[in-house]
């Protein structure tokens, strides 16, 4: 088993699916930024914040927590069982990460003034450590991708013409930064999850800034901590929900020993979160408001019970750890889950002091989120063909040279 | 081999965290200073006083450059019929409610900025667009905000509005506390034009004494609370009424400043750097000891 780029045909129906998405979403956009914000959204006054910072930002990167501990599972704590599945987690990330600067970009008013938060520090603002952990987290990802890009060239630039002068000049450099990022990767890979923990955490002090206005069922002021361990106990099941649907869309064979040692870690994890989520409420006493039934009391319950308790309880069970449809099903609960804490906590929890309506996303709002992951799926699957990042069988034995050890086969 | 990457692996650890070190001073300089001195001023709000005339309405929309319309549709009640919000158009607005009884009319109260002591939006802005100047206004910088409004959501007032109409240069539009005029030793526009002095402008600790004043000699005619003296610890804006302020559309705010809880936290978390450079060095340690148990296997 090596990484190596996928071969197989690009288009199938479902990509086709996607590319309309993507079309629609660029028409929405083409108006956003002729147009304005009002033009697209149901944002007003009233609702400064709506799905593109609840669920393109928010939920995005949360649900890019597989990036992190993937890496941390397999490089800090040396888990070489895993490291057929850190590429995949890693591009997952990358592009996540990627699109949450994309969502930010579409929603700020002033997009183009956004390198002003690398000058104009505000070290009392959440937001501005969010994002500018964000900023940082998305650079190191870049980097920690590089020795995927290396592996894919050395020995193979192949220039012709005019260029083919470079050929050599290309190769030595691609050489040279392979070598150096191999002695200092492990700086990058701790440093990644430093900032993650950091951003993860941050992101769930953003709305304790909202007092009052935020239902007191999310209003926590442990919400840090809670958003970072729902980002912990995500990441896994990222992994394992990216990993079937792939190798099911490449016809290639899970590699089920690996996702279900991994499903190992995710019971835990999310009793841990189960635990202090819980704890918080019998301590601040808000389970007083699960006895009125109104949309708060109602989300939560589905938030909590559907994407916490149930695959909580169905990860500890080794039918379902062993099983592909099974630990399919409770991984995309406890995505669900986590998506659905997300918009609670930014979009459902969130009255203004004088709320005359109720937010509800637009056309337009909804096609552009759907339009970003249809995208994010689509550059996945375009990169995974060029790149070596999908671990597969060795299909022909071939003399292994240095590069080819390192997953190139040449 | 082996023992040059474990060096390697050492001296750059060394490297972050003098880089840490570094990013602990510049941090803290950038931070937005807080000045709150004790002769800032404020406006006294005497909502028993109040007419309703509107006049401040129009002479704030002149003074900011906002299309103002003719005067005489000031005079115009049915804008009374539904409760108003100051929005990008009009950065202040009157309301009216019912008086107390049958027999004193209706009460008008102006809505605008508070001008927080310990303003949220200083604290959320994420390149620190807002401050709050010595004088006690609370003001926004055109050149620096990228326009994400975090300042909305952590309004405890729900004052900022955005120009979500606009693709380009959209505003974040409220009361400047007349910015521009006070510079230059003029009185704010709302507070020259009012015909009658329901607002007072002077030093926040007089307004807060006078306040005081006037429920003491008049005792049936305000309720025993002045607006804004304590609330969100303490705003520029003051408030008397005659009636509690719940009913008047004002929102029950605690007496902690909004962005008490959010800093605390945050400072917490990057108190000089030490905690994620713990947990850089934690993360390293245990990585440097599992490399080294698979050398040693």
């Amino acid at each position: 088993m090596e990484p190596s780029p996928v071969k197989k045909p690009f288009f199938t129906p479902t990509v086709i699916v996607l590319i309309i998405l993507v079309v629609n979403a660029l028409v929405w956009a083409f108006m956003r930024f002729v147009f304005g914000i009002g033009a697209v959204t149901n944002l007003n006054n009233q609702y400064p914040w709506g799905i593109w910072i609840g669920i393109d930002v928010a939920a995005g990167v949360a649900l890019a927590a597989g990036g992190f501990t993937t890496s941390a599972l397999a490089h800090i704590f040396h888990k070489e069982h895993f490291h057929d599945i850190v590429r995949p987690a890693l591009l997952t990330a990358m592009l996540g990460y990627t699109f949450v600067g994309m969502g930010v970009f579409f929603d700020l008013g002033r997009y183009y003034n956004i390198w002003h938060v690398m000058i104009f520090w505000n070290g009392n603002s959440v937001l501005f450590e969010v994002g500018i952990c964000v900023m940082a987290y998305l650079t190191v990802l870049y980097i920690e991708f590089l020795p995927i890009v290396t592996d894919r060239f050395i020995g193979r630039v192949n220039f012709r013409g005019i260029l083919s002068k470079l050929n050599s000049m290309i190769d030595t450099l691609l050489r040279f930064v392979d070598r150096s990022l191999s002695k200092i990767m492990f700086f990058f890979i701790i440093l990644g999850v430093v900032l993650s923990c950091l951003h993860q955490s941050s992101l769930g002090t953003l709305m304790i800034l909202a007092g009052p206005k935020v239902h007191p069922l999310w209003q926590s002021p442990i919400s840090p901590l809670l958003f970072l361990l729902s980002a912990i106990s995500v990441g896994f099941p990222m992994v394992i929900m990216e990993s079937i649907i792939s190798s099911r869309s490449f016809g290639l064979k899970s590699e089920m020993d690996v996702l279900s040692s991994l499903g190992r870690y995710v019971g835990p994890l999310l009793g841990i979160y189960l635990a202090f989520k819980i704890g918080d409420m019998a301590v601040r006493q808000t389970f007083v408001h699960l006895t009125e039934i109104n949309a708060a009391s109602i989300m939560w319950i589905i938030e909590v019970l559907l994407g916490v308790v149930i695959p909580m309880r169905m990860f500890f069970w080794d039918k379902v750890l062993t099983s592909k449809p099974l630990i399919f099903t409770a991984a995309i609960l406890v995505i669900f889950g986590v998506l659905m804490n997300r918009i609670n906590t930014f979009i459902v929890s969130y009255t203004p002091l004088y709320a005359t309506e109720v937010y509800w996303p637009s056309i337009g709002e909804i096609s552009i989120t759907i339009g970003f992951v249809a995208l994010e799926i689509l550059l996945y699957r375009t990169l995974v063909m060029i790149f070596p990042v999908i671990s597969q069988p060795l299909e022909r034995i071939r003399l292994k040279t240095k590069f080819a050890a390192k997953g190139v086969i040449r | 081999m082996a023992n040059s990457s474990r060096r390697d692996f050492f001296k750059t650890l060394g490297i972050i965290g003098a880089g840490a070190a570094g990013l602990k001073t510049k941090s803290a300089g950038a931070a937005p200073v807080k000045i709150v001195s004790d002769n800032r001023m404020g406006v006294l709000v005497d909502t028993t006083v109040c007419i309703g005339c509107r006049r401040c309405e129009f002479a704030c929309k002149e003074a900011h450059n906002l299309p103002t319309g003719n005067i005489e549709d000031y005079d115009n009640r049915t804008v009374f019929e539904q409760m108003r919000r100051p929005d990008t158009k009009a950065l202040t607005v009157v309301n009216e409610y019912p008086g107390t009884d049958k027999k004193s009319g209706p009460i008008n109260v102006k809505v605008q900025c508070m001008h927080c002591d310990h303003p949220a939006c200083v604290s959320a802005c994420i390149v620190g667009a807002f401050s709050k100047q010595e004088n006690g206004s609370v003001i926004w910088d055109e050149s620096l905000c990228i326009g994400c409004r975090y300042c909305i959501v952590a309004c405890p007032f729900q004052i900022p509005a955005f120009e979500y109409e606009k693709a380009i240069e959209p505003e974040i539009r409220k009361c400047d506390f007349c910015w521009e005029r006070t510079k230059k030793g003029l009185l704010p526009a709302c507070v020259n034009i009012c015909p009658v002095e329901a607002l007072t402008y002077g030093k926040r600790y007089e307004l807060i004494q006078e306040a005081h004043k006037r429920i003491e000699k008049n005792p049936d005619r305000y309720i025993d609370h002045v607006l804004g003296e304590t609330e969100v610890g303490g705003t520029s804006w003051l408030y008397l009424a005659n009636k509690d302020f719940k009913e008047m559309d004002f929102p029950k705010l605690d007496d902690k400043p909004a962005p008490g809880a959010t800093e605390s936290l945050q400072h917490a978390i990057f108190a000089y750097f030490l905690p994620p450079a713990m947990l850089f060095s934690l993360l390293g340690g245990i990585m440097w000891l599992n490399r080294k148990s698979e050398e040693n296997e």
